[in-house]
C-alpha cells in the first residue's frame, strides 16, 4: 500500500532508515547513548559489535519490537511509533495505536536469530499466514506466492515439512521466505547465523547475498566478518550503545578505532 | 501399549552384525505372575461375593431413569465445560491484556468463583429465582427500564445447574489456559508482529493453537472431574442426573451397594471415551511437534527409546540426513 509514496520519496533523495539521537533504557541500564545512523535505499548495511553493545536493541528499535526512550527514527521518511500532533504550544507527541504500527511494520521484514518459525504450521503455510490474514489475499494467490518465496530460498521440495522437520539452516530460510512473502522495502537482520551449526550458515548466507544483489535495502546484525567485507555498502561498529566507527567495508581492513581494532583481532 | 522395538539399521548390510540373547527378563515375568494371580482373586471376590448382588446391578443397569441420569449427566458435564472453556479463554487473554479494568475484572472473577464452595455456588443459583426476581436492563437508581424478565422463566433447575457449574469451572480452567499462553515462546508473538499481525490475530493464529497443547491434557482432567461433579447439582435441586437417579432408585429397594455399583460402572464408561477423544485432541494440537523421521511414515520411536521421548534424537537424525542432503 506505500509502494506509490515510497518510489516518490527514493527518488526524492529519503534515506530507507533515518535514526537520530535514538536513546534507549531499560529501566536504570541505558543500553543506547545516541545512536546516529542512516541507510540509503537499495544499500546493506552491517552492524557489527561485541555482545551487550546495543545493536540488537537497536534493530529491534526499527521495527517497533521496543519502544524509544529518546529519539527519532524515521522509516521512508515517516516518524515510527508517534506522530506529531495540535498547533503552537498545545504541539505534543501521540503515540500510534495498534492498528498504525501494524501498517508500518508492514514496510519492514526481520529475521531473528532463532528463526521464531510458527511449529505448527508447516513451511507453506508459515509463509502464506501474513499474505493471507494481514494483507487478505485469496489463498490460492497467496499459495503461489508463497511457492514461489520457498523456492527463491531453495526450499521448493520442503513446502509441507514442519519446523521440526528441518535443519536449522532450512528453518531460516523458511523465515526469510516468510518475510519476503510481505513484500517489505527494507530486511533486517538479527544474528541470522548465530544460532547454525558451522555447516549450515553458508546456505543462508547465500540467500541473503543473493537479496542484496537483488537491491534489498538490508541492515544486517551479524558476526559474520566475511559476509561483511563482501555485501556491506556500509560497516557500522557499535560498542557502549554508541556508534564507535562507521564507514565503508574497507573499514575492516583499515580500522582508525582502537576498539575495533581490538574487535576486530577477537573475531578474524 | 505394545512397544515394538525395531532392528537397529534392517536391511543394511552390516556384516559384524551382533546376534546376542536379550538380558534376561525374570522381574517382568514374576511381575506379571503376581499381577495375574491378584486380579484373579480380585474378580472372585468381586463376582462370587453375594453382598454385590451383581443380578440387581444388571436389572438396573439399563434401566430407563438410570440411562436417563447418565444423559443428563453427560449434558451438564458438555454444556458446562464448553461454557467454562469459552469463559476461561476469555478470562485468561483479560488477565494478560493491557487493559487494567479487564485484568481486574479477571482477577475477581477468579477470586470470588475459586474462593467459594460450588456447592455453595449451585445452592445460591437455585435461589436465584427467590432473590432476585426480576431480571432487567435499565440505568441503576432510576425508574428507567429497556428490558426486564421473571427470573423463574430463565433461571430453571437445569440452567441454574449449569450456570453454576460452568462459572466455578471456568474459574480453574482459566488459569490454566494462562499457564498455557504464559508457555509460549515470546519470539513467537514477535515474530508475528514483525509480519504485520494484530493482537488479536496474533493471540487466535499464533498463540493459542500453541498453547493448546500444553492446555489439553489438564483440561481433560477437569472434564472428568467435572463429570463427577454434576452429582452436587442437588444442590441446586435438579434430580435427573446419574447420581441422584440411582440413588433414589438405591433408597426405594434398600439396595446401595449395586445402585453404586451401577454409578460406577456407567461414570467409567464414560471417561473411558472421554479419554479416547482427548487423546485425539492431543494428537490434532500436536501436529508440527512430533516430529518423524525423513523418509518414513513409521511411527515407531527410536530404538531404546520409549513413546514420550524420541524427539531430540529424531530432530538429531532429520539433522544428520540433511546435512549428507547440502553437502
Amino acid at each position: 500500500m506505500t509502494q506509490a509514496t515510497s518510489t516518490q520519496s527514493q527518488s526524492a533523495g529519503t534515506p530507507a532508515i533515518e535514526a537520530k539521537q535514538v536513546h534507549k533504557a531499560f529501566g536504570d541500564l541505558h543500553v543506547l547513548k545516541g545512536v546516529d545512523l542512516t541507510v540509503q535505499p537499495g544499500t546493506v548495511t552491517v552492524i557489527l559489535g561485541p555482545s551487550g553493545s546495543g545493536k540488537s536493541t537497536f534493530l529491534r528499535l526499527i521495527n517497533q519490537l521496543e519502544t524509544l526512550t529518546g529519539g527519532e527514527i524515521d522509516v521512508d521518511g515517516e516518524m515510527i511509533g508517534y506522530r506529531w500532533e495540535g498547533e503552537g504550544a498545545k504541539r505534543h507527541l501521540q503515540t500510534l495505536n495498534d492498528k498504525q504500527v501494524a501498517a508500518q511494520r508492514a514496510k519492514l521484514g526481520m529475521v531473528f536469530q532463532k528463526f521464531n518459525l510458527f511449529p505448527h504450521m508447516t513451511a507453506l503455510e508459515n509463509v502464506m499466514e501474513a499474505p493471507v490474514h494481514v494483507k487478505r489475499m485469496d489463498k490460492k494467490e497467496a499459495r503461489t506466492l508463497a511457492i514461489r518465496e520457498l523456492e527463491r530460498v531453495g526450499l521448493g521440495e520442503r513446502l509441507d515439512y514442519y519446523p521440526a522437520q528441518l535443519s536449522g539452516g532450512q528453518q531460516q530460510r523458511v523465515a526469510i521466505a516468510r518475510a519476503l512473502a510481505m513484500q517489505p522495502e527494507i530486511m533486517l537482520f538479527d544474528e541470522p547465523t548465530s544460532a547454525l551449526d558451522p555447516e549450515l550458515v553458508g546456505e543462508v548466507l547465500t540467500v541473503m547475498r543473493s537479496l542484496a544483489d537483488g537491491g534489498m535495502t538490508m541492515v544486517v546484525v551479524t558476526h559474520e566478518i566475511g559476509f561483511a567485507r563482501e555485501v556491506a555498502d556500509q560497516i557500522v561498529f557499535m560498542d557502549g550503545g554508541k556508534v564507535v566507527e562507521q564507514g565503508g567495508p574497507d573499514i575492516i581492513d583499515h580500522p582508525q578505532e582502537p576498539r575495533f581494532q581490538d574487535f576486530l583481532q577477537h573475531v578474524l | 501399549m505394545p512397544h515394538h522395538v525395531m532392528e537397529d539399521g534392517e536391511g543394511l548390510p552390516v556384516p559384524n552384525r551382533i546376534v546376542a540373547k536379550p538380558v534376561r527378563k525374570t522381574g517382568q515375568i514374576v511381575a506379571a505372575v503376581i499381577v495375574a494371580l491378584l486380579a484373579a482373586m480380585l474378580l472372585h471376590g468381586l463376582i462370587t461375593n453375594p453382598r454385590f448382588e451383581w443380578n440387581v446391578v444388571w436389572k438396573y443397569l439399563f434401566n430407563e431413569r438410570v440411562l436417563s441420569g447418565v444423559g443428563y449427566t453427560l449434558l451438564l458435564t458438555v454444556i458446562s465445560m464448553v461454557v467454562a472453556i469459552i469463559l476461561a479463554v476469555i478470562l485468561a487473554i483479560m488477565r494478560k491484556s493491557v487493559n487494567p479494568v479487564l485484568r481486574g475484572v479477571s482477577w475477581f472473577f477468579i477470586w470470588f468463583f475459586r474462593g467459594t464452595p460450588v456447592y455453595t455456588q449451585l445452592v445460591f443459583w437455585g435461589l436465584f429465582a427467590v432473590l432476585i426476581p426480576k431480571l432487567s436492563l435499565g440505568i441503576p437508581f432510576t425508574s428507567i427500564e429497556f428490558w426486564s424478565v421473571d427470573s423463574k422463566t430463565v433461571i430453571t433447575a437445569f440452567n441454574a445447574a449449569w450456570i453454576g457449574l460452568a462459572l466455578n469451572e471456568a474459574a480453574y480452567l482459566s488459569e490454566i489456559v494462562r499457564a498455557g499462553l504464559e508457555a509460549v515462546d515470546p519470539g513467537q508473538t514477535e515474530a508475528a508482529q514483525a509480519l504485520g499481525m494484530k493482537r488479536a490475530q496474533i493471540m487466535r493464529r499464533v498463540v493459542l493453537p500453541q498453547a493448546m497443547r500444553i492446555i489439553i491434557p489438564p483440561t481433560g482432567n477437569e472434564t472428568i472431574g467435572m463429570l463427577k461433579t454434576t452429582s452436587l447439582v442437588l444442590a441446586v435441586p435438579f434430580t435427573l442426573e446419574l447420581q441422584f437417579a440411582t440413588n433414589a432408585i438405591a433408597n426405594r429397594i434398600y439396595k446401595p451397594i449395586p445402585l453404586l455399583l451401577v454409578a460406577a460402572i456407567w461414570y467409567l464408561f464414560i471417561t473411558s471415551i472421554m479419554m479416547v477423544l482427548q487423546s485425539r485432541l492431543e494428537k490434532h494440537f500436536g501436529k508440527g511437534y512430533e516430529a518423524r523421521p525423513v523418509g518414513s511414515s513409521a511411527k515407531t520411536p527410536l530404538p531404546g527409546k520409549t513413546d514420550g521421548e524420541p524427539k531430540d534424537d529424531v530432530a538429531k537424525t532429520n539433522e544428520a540426513i540433511f546435512t549428507g542432503l547440502n553437502a
